[in-house]
């Protein structure tokens, strides 16, 4: 990363002689001294120009982006038929969400998954990361270009793929188990196997991405303290206690809070990992994720209103997850100053 | 002889203690990459022998020579040559879309003073971090509202923001111009628009088009919200058509892997020649955790 500092001010060079050349044959439309009115024009168009250069965004922004999560806390209070009648209920979806065992199971299974995935992904990833960071590794970029395999093959397709790997009779993974001595796990119908399951799908796409994430971050970390530290008989395991996690601690709080709101959108693989499950991933929901049950409820059984308040409840869940999130990162800034 | 050479190969006088590698970090990496790749050999072995792959144990390790015939099938049951053009017109739809008007808006975020700027900056950066899935029932009305369920633009015009691209580009167009460069070029008569296209944006063009690539990646696989939206065969995407070959049940899974495994490889064929730049992309990112 040290190197990104020479081209921008290598290119910063070559824009001042852009400018030079560029700009007498850039503007032939003011030859000499502009009139006043013109002038006037011109800086009303001017003053006006940064609004021009937001509002494409800004414009679908506000419709499809910052409207919709709103609306969602208006369609929670109605029991909204999209067929049919929509009557207000005020509070009524709520207080049926919290009392609801399908909804704390969905966030149980949730929670469940995310630890799952979450805990041996990123410790997988740190390991490979203080690996990769090896100053004289060969084929450095095709071990991190291969990392990002998965990250670029598609939710759905890899779901069907790891489906067959665990299934019950002919997975590759119970004929592991089976040659062990093991019997053969029916990943789908179980708690523990469908959790694991979905979180092994999760955990293969992330990894890659949070090694590199990883070793970006260590890349910054000077060389000479890996150094100095074999020099003082530091062993490898050593450097990566004392010089690694000290150094990574931001960027690690940063990926526990990314993969945290990652895993709550978790929806494709428990709808396609198990597909007689139909949408609750099973007849005993035991791998429903809570934007799965958001989706059964709001276009499996078209209730929009209840299907709106459980995005509330990932609302709330997500501002507690950035609350917690800013609370650490301030407090590691502190302990740094 | 043995004890020459040996001792040939030892006389320089490196620091050979010093941060060797070891081996096993190399088998350590090897099976780091085994792991990466093999469920998609795995998807490529299924999808050119046949189903009966699927459903022998020991498994059967090498491809064959059925993918074609396989293919065949998979497209004579949906419409899968139309699923990967409309992928293909969608995602890149929402890789160009994105990158200029977040280049746009990122670059006046970054160099212009406008009132309002902060404010509206703080309300993109708060939304950043709330997935769009919540929202999924008004997008729905919306787009009821607006006669667009069943059709392509209803994912390409939402699709085109991106709370994080705005961020990205700002940060990219602030760092390669300075405040000096912009009144250099404004004494010299140029307008803002001038200096928008034929200064920053060429500067800032590599990373507009990682933030491009990065917006027609996640288009091609994104599945919740073209599942909602799309009802009609010929619309899908092809990770809907996916789905669509794993519900027929009379078929099995081998067509359901060819399905996949084509509707994988152009990413494939893209990752080949622009995954150098998404390694960096990612990379650059972390400096904003």
């Amino acid at each position: 990363m040290a190197a990104g500092a020479q081209p921008a001010a290598h290119t910063s060079e070559k824009v001042t002689a852009v400018t030079t050349t560029l700009i007498p044959a850039g503007a032939p439309k003011a030859p000499g001294r502009p009139t006043r009115s013109r002038r006037i024009q011109q800086g009303v168009r001017e003053r006006l120009a940064p609004y021009a250069y937001i509002a494409p965004f800004f414009l679908l922004f506000f419709i499809f982006g910052l409207f919709p999560l709103l609306f969602t806390f208006y369609v929670a209070l109605f029991d909204w038929d999209p067929i049919g009648e929509r009557s207000y209920v005020g509070l009524e979806n709520f207080t049926e969400l919290v009392n609801d065992p399908r909804f704390w199971g969905a966030l149980r299974n949730t929670f469940s998954i995310w630890v799952l995935s979450t805990v041996p992904q990123l410790l997988l990833a740190l390991g490979m990361a203080h690996v990769l960071n090896h100053v004289r590794l060969r084929a450095a970029t095709l071990f991190r270009m291969s990392m990002l395999v998965p990250y670029v093959t598609s939710v759905a397709a890899t779901t069907i793929v790891f489906a067959q790997l665990f299934d019950r009779d002919y997975g590759m993974l119970n004929w592991f188990l089976g040659m062990l001595g093991f019997e053969h796990v029916d990943f789908t119908a179980s708690v523990w196997g469908s959790h694991i399951m979905v979180a092994v799908m999760v955990a293969w796409r992330w990894t890659g991405y949070n090694t590199l994430l990883y070793l970006a971050s260590l890349q910054a970390v000077p060389r000479d303290l890996y150094e100095a530290a074999a020099v003082d008989g530091a062993n490898g395991w050593k450097q990566f206690r004392h010089i690694t996690i000290p150094a990574l601690r931001p960027i690690i709080v940063f990926t526990v809070i990314t993969s945290t709101i990652g895993g709550l959108q978790i929806f494709t693989e428990p709808l396609l990992a198990n597909p007689v499950g139909g949408l609750t991933c099973g007849a005993a929901r035991q791998c429903q994720t809570l934007t799965l049950f958001l989706y059964e409820q709001a276009f499996g059984r078209f209730h929009f209103g209840y299907g709106a308040a459980v995005g509330v409840a990932l609302f709330v869940i997500v501002v507690i997850i950035s609350a917690l999130n800013y609370l650490l990162v301030t407090r590691i800034r502190s302990e740094r100053a | 002889m043995n004890s020459a050479s040996s001792t040939a190969t030892r006389a320089p006088h490196r620091p050979r203690s010093v941060n060797r590698i070891h081996p096993a970090v190399y088998a350590a990496l090897g099976g780091m990459v085994f792991l990466s790749v093999f469920p998609l050999y795995w998807m490529f072995v299924v999808a050119t022998t046949d189903s009966a792959t699927a459903y022998s144990l020991p498994p059967h390790v090498l491809p064959g020579g059925n993918f074609f015939h396989l293919a065949g099938l998979v497209f004579e049951i949906v419409p899968f040559v139309q699923a990967l053009l409309n992928s293909l017109f969608v995602a890149t739809s929402i890789g160009v879309g994105q990158a200029l008007l977040c280049a746009l808006a990122g670059f006046a975020f970054a160099k212009l003073s406008f009132r309002g700027r902060n404010t509206l900056f703080l309300i993109v950066v708060l939304t950043m971090t709330v997935p769009a899935q919540l929202s999924v029932v008004p997008q729905y009305l919306i787009m009821s509202r607006l006669n667009w369920v069943d059709t392509l633009q209803a994912l390409i015009v939402p699709g085109l923001v991106s709370a994080f691209g705005i961020f990205w580009m700002r940060q990219h167009i602030g760092n390669v111009i300075n405040d000096e460069l912009m009144n250099a070029a404004r004494v010299d008569g140029a307008t803002t628009w001038q200096i928008f296209w034929r200064i920053a944006f060429p500067l800032v063009r590599p990373a507009a088009m990682i933030l491009g690539l990065f917006g027609f990646v996640n288009a091609w696989n994104d599945f919740l919200w073209p599942f909602i939206v799309l009802k009609s065969p010929e619309r899908y995407t092809v990770q809907i058509a996916i789905k669509a070959l794993q519900n027929n049940r009379d078929i099995d899974l081998g067509l359901a892997m060819s399905g996949s495994f084509l509707a994988t490889l152009p990413l494939l064929v893209l990752f080949v020649f622009v995954g150098r730049r998404l390694v960096q992309g990612i990379m650059e990112g972390a400096f904003k955790g």
